[in-house]
């Protein structure tokens, strides 16, 4: 058990604290929230700034066009971005953190020298065109259609709560290439597509979140074509490729998240102090036992990342359901104590934590929902047996 | 930075399981609790010889320097050897008597037993040879817990302000070897819980197949496992306020997991039988000594 960086180590985050001190003033003011144009030129110029610098796709092979850096290197990275006050992945969100990886892992030569480095550039925005209306938590159910027309697929069928779809130039998308039946039961004859959204035939309609703004919207798909060398991964067995997004999805997505929390319950003290409210021992107490909370969650993500290391693999185990569990809630119990905190202030909603409180509502929804990953756990990790 | 255990931890850990699993499993468990009748108000009584055991397998002199005769490991080393102890709920003043090792002659060896007060109460007071610290005025309780006879003591040294509390009673080390045994009594009923729902069946399944089961066990392992590397990042940096969060996380993952696993037994958990009770009571008493949930959250606010 050592919790000590190596002297290697610590120059990379030294190195990356003094570029981070240089080039953060020298950036834009940041976009309004409902500018998604606006947000995706900054999160994109974000992304060209450290491609530029030599830290775009840190985590990522080498031969994939990244550094090949160690997971405690990653780790370190999103440490100190985040301390910083760096801006988030954003709109680069799925192409860096599971479309990316996932074809670096399942995709040939040739799709990976076509779709990484624009991802790693901040040229290309990719989305993720997985659920469905009737397909949210039971995924494997989806119905959009693909059938063989030549050299392309033919997709048609409809997409939801599609992150970044408004301003995305490549969907990953799953789609149904043989229908189910008694010989093909719904885990197969599933395929991964990776869709050009300039393709006719596709519709975005934004669809407004609880927060006011447009995160996610529809899509309607009608006759798109896709060639079919854009699959990644055989034909039917897009179940499997979409394991491996869904491992780096819960793996290491909310790191740099538990470094930005004890950050905020930090600011949250120091505001209770000011305002008065720290004289409230139960507020208090309740303050307290977060910053206990988020020092385990900090711990518990070395101790994952420590764990994909030693396995070599680089692919977040299944703890990642483990701490998205944990993690989840506790962003929403600190959001809730700064309502308690903000007092009135907390319904002005041009306060920064009001949106984030409402944004945290989320983080037990997306990614797989707090029930599904107890199922999960309880399946996959305790071996408890399948069923209702 | 590699946070998992080491070759050698792991050595450790597994030989401590096999040593107190051979020495004092199941059967010992149930022999020392006794048939829990209702006139059976019986003070336990401390078993000398499996105490001279550990001592001899080196359990007390695990951080006594080499050249004073110990095993010269450090922290995180006694901390998974109390978690194996709190697994299988070893009954006796374990950490007075660990903690007193240096200084107090025979401690290392297991010959004399010592007990000391936390957060206002003495663990095994009439069954030890050496109590330290104050317990002048002493009086006995009838402990909730069949293995851990009680008393408690006014509160004479006034509760400390934040910054003494090194030189308070049993002081920072004391809370974490405490948290690391509700860490493996938290770890313990899990399992106990998994293995039972796998095992009992009802509407022609196993419980564990249905969901309001299955989310049960799922929160019992996360709990155990935040639970885990809180104490174990505490003795690895051994600071006072990671052992602070470290203890209010073990304490409330040992309680809540108990409380869990007797549900998941139904009425069976409710019985003397069940081992259940016992992990639950034990949780209770080890969150009573050392440092409280309301210290801890206090301390850590003021740190924020
Ligand atoms: C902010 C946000 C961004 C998103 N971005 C994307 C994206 O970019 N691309 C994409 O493909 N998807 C995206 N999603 C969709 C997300 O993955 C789904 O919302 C999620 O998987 C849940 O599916 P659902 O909404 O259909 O809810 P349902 O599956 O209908 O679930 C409704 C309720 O029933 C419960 N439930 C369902 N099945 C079970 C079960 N077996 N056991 C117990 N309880 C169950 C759920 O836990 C939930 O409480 C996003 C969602 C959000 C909120």
């Amino acid at each position: 058990m050592d919790l000590t960086y190596t002297q290697e180590e610590e120059s990379f985050r030294a190195g990356l604290r003094e570029w981070l001190a240089r080039t953060l003033p020298q950036l834009p003011a940041r976009p309004d929230p409902l500018d998604w144009p606006g947000r995706r030129a900054y999160d994109m110029g974000w992304q060209r700034r450290l491609y530029d610098a030599g830290y775009a796709g840190l985590h990522w092979p080498v031969d994939a066009g990244g550094r090949g850096a160690t997971p405690t290197q990653h780790l370190i990275f999103l440490e100190e971005t985040e301390k910083a006050g760096a801006p988030y992945v954003g709109a680069n969100f799925v192409g860096l953190l599971h479309a990316g990886p996932t074809i670096a892992s399942e995709g040939t030569p040739g799709q990976r020298a076509r779709w990484l480095p624009p991802v790693l550039r901040g040229d290309e925005v990719w989305c993720q065109g997985f659920s469905e209306p009737d397909a949210g938590s039971d995924l494997a159910s989806l119905r959009t259609r693909a059938w063989r027309d030549g050299d392309d697929y033919v997709v048609s069928g409809s997409k939801i709560w599609t992150s970044h779809a408004e301003v995305a130039d490549w969907c990953e998308l799953l789609v149904r290439t043989t229908p189910v039946s008694e010989d093909v039961p719904k885990h197969r004859g599933i395929t991964w597509l990776a869709m050009p959204m300039d393709a006719p035939g596709i519709t975005v309609r934004p669809l407004r979140t609880l927060a006011g703004s447009t995160e996610f919207a529809e899509m309607f798909l009608d006759e798109v074509r896709v060639p079919v060398a854009n699959r990644v991964g055989a034909e039917n067995d897009g179940w499997r490729v979409t394991m491996v997004t869904l491992s780096y999805e819960r793996g290491t997505a909310f790191v740099g998240e538990v470094v930005a929390c004890r950050r905020v319950l930090g600011e949250l003290a120091r505001e209770a102090r000011k305002n008065g409210r720290w004289d409230d021992a139960v507020l208090r107490r309740r303050l307290g036992r977060l910053g206990a909370e988020f020092g385990a969650l900090w711990r518990l993500t070395q101790w994952n990342v420590s764990e994909s290391q030693r396995a070599g693999t680089g692919v977040p185990g299944i703890g990642g359901s483990v701490f998205k569990l944990r993690y989840s809630h506790a962003r929403q119990e600190l959001y809730e104590a700064a309502g308690e905190v903000l007092g009135a202030g907390a319904l002005d909603l041009d306060h920064e934590w009001t949106l984030d409180r409402l944004s945290s509502l989320s983080y037990t929804i997306a990614a797989g929902t707090s029930q599904i990953q107890q199922n999960i756990v309880a399946e996959r990790i305790l071996g408890l047996p399948k069923g209702r | 930075m590699d946070f998992q255990l080491t070759e050698d931890q792991q050595a450790l850990k597994s030989g401590v399981r096999e040593l107190l699993e051979g020495r004092f499993g199941g059967e010992a468990l149930r022999a020392a609790v006794g048939p829990g009748d209702a006139s059976g108000s019986e003070v336990p009584s401390l078993d000398r010889n499996l105490w001279r055991e550990l001592g001899d397998a080196g359990f007390f002199s695990l951080r006594v320097p080499e050249a004073q005769g110990g095993v010269g490991l450090a922290l995180p080393e006694a901390v998974l050897a109390f978690e194996e102890a709190g697994r299988v709920l070893l009954p006796g003043p374990l950490v007075a008597t660990f903690l007193a090792a240096r200084d107090v002659a025979g401690a290392a060896q297991g010959v004399t037993v010592v007990t000391a007060p936390y957060g206002g109460l003495v663990p095994w007071l009439d069954a030890a040879d050496v109590a330290q610290g104050d317990v002048s005025g002493a009086v006995p309780l009838r402990s909730v817990d069949p293995l851990t006879p009680l008393h408690r003591v006014s509160a004479s040294t006034p509760s400390s302000a934040p910054s003494s509390r090194e030189g308070s009673e049993g002081g920072a080390e004391a809370d974490l070897l405490l948290a690391a045994e509700q860490l493996g009594s938290a770890a313990r009923t899990c399992e106990m819980a998994v293995q039972y729902a796998r095992e009992r069946t009802q509407f022609g399944q196993p419980i564990g197949a249905f969901q309001a089961v299955k989310h049960l066990c799922a929160q019992m392992l996360v709990r155990a496992e935040v639970a885990r590397v809180a104490v174990y990042a505490a003795a690895v940096t051994g600071d006072v306020l990671e052992i602070a969060g470290a203890k209010l996380l073990a304490d409330e993952a040992a309680v809540r997991n108990a409380r869990d696993c007797l549900q998941v037994h139904g009425g069976m958990g409710f019985t003397w039988e069940a081992d259940v009770h016992l992990h639950l009571k034990r949780a209770w008493v080890r969150a009573g000594l050392g440092q409280s949930a309301a210290r801890a959250e206090e301390e850590l606010a003021a740190a924020l």
